[in-house]
């Protein structure tokens, strides 16, 4: 593993009474891109503030490319870049307007400034209205734009707070892609969002954030293996015997959980791909075998899940 | 002390780099805006109007006296043809409002565009936006007053055809800079209400008020407070001069009030005494009326009021910046 570029020690953030964040340990290598996945409320934003140095931890330790946000702001926020949740340009300034602003706050030279803008304006896909005031660009081309903003600094990480929120599924098609783009330039990036999908899409690694903690974290298969237990959902339409086929199928290693579904179609829950597995054992037991399907799991299910199981737990706790 | 607020404390000392550090980036920015906006184009009308109608009475006023006042062009300042008022009163109320109109959405129209957590993610401190902020208002609201003052003045030399002496020219400028200051008070005010009210319609009419209070209503609060810490019970002389001290204290918590004293002053060299001079003009001034006195003395005689305006200015600014510093950023 590479080295790390985020690193939390139980960092925590109380605002009056209310827990913002707490006691949160989060890792995140150079060059992936993490997902930060959770209902709104859960700390998310508020952890991203304290990576900035926007808004002092309560307690803990944060460190950013090996910089301590609380007393190093300045480096931290040079290096790296931060797409604010529905974020803002001045809509009567051009595009170019709006990124030499930036560049200006950033101390680069306005010729260099110049050319960066003009290189990032263009691979983003807004050379041709870089000179257009903001206010008549769509809600796409703002995001693109924002992009654009950080890529301005040549930054080695940037931060997205719900960079899709709001676009329409091609625009965030596109959007997945850039961030894709980012990856193989080596910029790590973080993402926090609650479009599960997107996120599952191009994050090489989650954490679930809830109540301020994040409660698991890992690539979405590890994820699936661990907490799922079955993480794979197979059907299968069998014609034979009922119990038989019921017997044979549980009898398969790597099976969690068999259950009928009626009209001949089995579910089984298992810890892997056994499509080829559960057929065999269900033609040996005399069936005939009419289809098979199986699904992955999903970001969805596992989200689900989780919150369902720490609901539960909470209920518990307080009975 | 707890061991965490030590180890902030530790951290915030130790922060690294200068506090202003982009803030030239802020201030060009945010001056270009100003004056490029659909504002100071009001603005600019409202100004030629105001000159041009306050330098034409004035001019008609004067013309009699010319060439026996040395004063002259002072005069231009602050002489009126009722029923257009003379130009230092149009000031005092229009300085205000321009400085209001300049300030009223700094922070919070950032806010509402959704730039300022943008904005402060580059690498630059919160003081350098603010203060960047301020200054952009204040240059464009001097640059503002400067154009009016030379405005006038240009047409005084027309109109007069009589070249102001050092003296009063020394005079003009002092009083441009005092005019300046004394926007300063309400742009420092405007700025504050914007870091307080997320509505920049909130923050506008609060300044407003603010300003109508200080205008309309202080002056009889303070003549009310004066009657009741120090009443008049015999009618004798020295409990009427305490009552009016007090009232005068009291009256000098106003800017506006505080602006109309060493405008008084500034203007008129005649003026031997400000405040009480000014509230009780029969008063005997010891000193024969009408003869004028140096630039000095003048200056002397206001300069408290004169501080006065600049240190409101500066803990106005203050408040707002430390309001602004402990302000959560996320919308």
């Amino acid at each position: 593993m590479s080295k790390p570029v985020i690193e939390t020690r139980k960092l925590t953030k109380r605002y009056d009474r209310v827990v913002a964040v707490n006691n949160l340990d989060m890792t995140i290598h150079q060059g992936e891109i993490f997902g930060m996945l959770g209902p709104n409320g859960s700390g998310k934003t508020t952890t991203i503030l304290m990576l900035l140095g926007l808004t002092e931890p309560t307690a803990g330790e944060v460190r950013v490319l090996g910089l301590d946000p609380a007393r190093q702001p300045l480096s931290v926020k040079a290096r790296v870049g931060y797409i604010p949740d529905q974020v803002g340009f001045y809509d009567d300034l051009t595009a170019v307007e709006n990124l030499m602003y930036t560049a200006r706050l950033n101390g680069i030279p306005r010729k260099e400034a110049m050319k960066r803008i003009e290189e990032a304006l263009k691979r983003l896909g807004l050379g041709e209205v870089m000179d257009n005031p903001v206010k008549t660009f769509s809600r796409g081309m703002r995001q693109r734009l924002a992009v654009a903003d950080v890529l301005i600094k040549q930054p080695g990480m940037i931060i997205m707070d719900e960079p899709t929120q709001g676009l329409d599924p091609e625009g965030a098609h596109e959007f997945l892609n850039i961030i894709r783009q980012l990856k193989d330039e080596d910029i790590t990036v973080l993402l926090a969002s609650h479009l599960l999908h997107q996120v599952q899409a191009v994050c090489d690694r989650v954490g679930l954030f809830y109540k301020g903690r994040m409660g698991l974290s890992g690539t979405v298969e590890e994820l699936a293996r661990q907490y799922m237990k079955g993480g794979y959902r197979i059907e299968l339409e069998v014609e034979g015997d009922r119990k038989a086929i019921e017997r044979a199928l549980q009898q398969v290693k790597g099976v969690t959980e068999v259950a009928y579904l009626g009209r001949n179609r089995y579910e089984v829950r298992a810890q892997g791909d056994l499509r080829a597995e559960t057929a065999r054992a269900a033609v040996l037991a005399d069936g005939r075998l009419l289809s098979l399907n199986v699904e992955a799991p999903s970001l969805d299910d596992i989200y689900v899940r989780y919150f369902q199981e720490v609901e539960h737990d909470r209920v518990k706790q307080a009975a | 002390m707890t061991a965490s607020s030590k180890q902030l404390e530790m951290s915030r000392r130790a922060r690294e780099g200068s506090p202003w550090t982009g803030l030239w980036a802020v201030v060009f920015k945010e001056m270009a805006d100003l004056l490029t906006s659909s504002r100071m184009r009001i603005l600019e009308v409202l100004i030629l109007l105001t000159a041009v109608g306050a330098v034409y009475a004035a001019m008609s006023q004067i013309r009699e006296s010319i060439g026996r006042d040395p004063f002259l062009f002072l005069k231009l300042f602050t002489v009126s043809k009722p029923p257009i008022p003379s130009f230092v009163e149009f000031l005092s109320i229009l300085v205000p409002l321009i400085a209001i109109s300049l300030s009223f959405d700094a922070i919070n129209g950032e806010f509402n565009r959704r730039t300022l957590s943008r904005i402060l993610s580059q690498p630059i401190y919160r003081d350098a936006l603010l203060f960047g902020k301020f200054l952009a208002s204040f240059f464009t609201l001097a640059l503002v007053l400067t154009v009016i003052w030379l405005l006038i003045i240009g047409l005084g030399l027309i109109g007069l055809g009589v070249p102001p002496s050092g003296e009063t020219v020394a005079r003009l400028l002092l009083f441009l800079l005092a005019t300046i200051f004394y926007g300063g008070v309400w742009l420092a005010l405007a700025m504050v209400f914007s870091i307080v009210f997320r509505q920049p319609s909130a923050a506008a009419m609060a300044s407003l008020a603010t300003w109508l209070f200080f205008l309309i209503f202080w002056n009889i609060l303070a003549g009310l407070f004066a009657n009741i810490i120090s009443p008049v019970r015999m009618g004798l002389p020295q409990e009427v001069i305490a009552q009016a001290q007090w009232q005068i204290a009291l009256a000098r918590f106003s800017p506006t009030f505080l602006y109309g004293e060493i405008l008084a002053a500034l203007l008129n060299p005649a003026v031997r005494q400000v405040g009480l001079g000014l509230l009780l003009p029969l008063l005997p001034q010891g000193a024969i009326p009408g003869s004028p006195l140096p630039l000095a003395q003048s200056l002397l005689l206001i300069w408290p009021q004169f501080t006065g305006l600049i240190a409101a200015t500066i803990l106005l600014f203050a408040l707002g910046y430390v309001l602004f510093q402990r302000q959560e950023i996320r919308a």
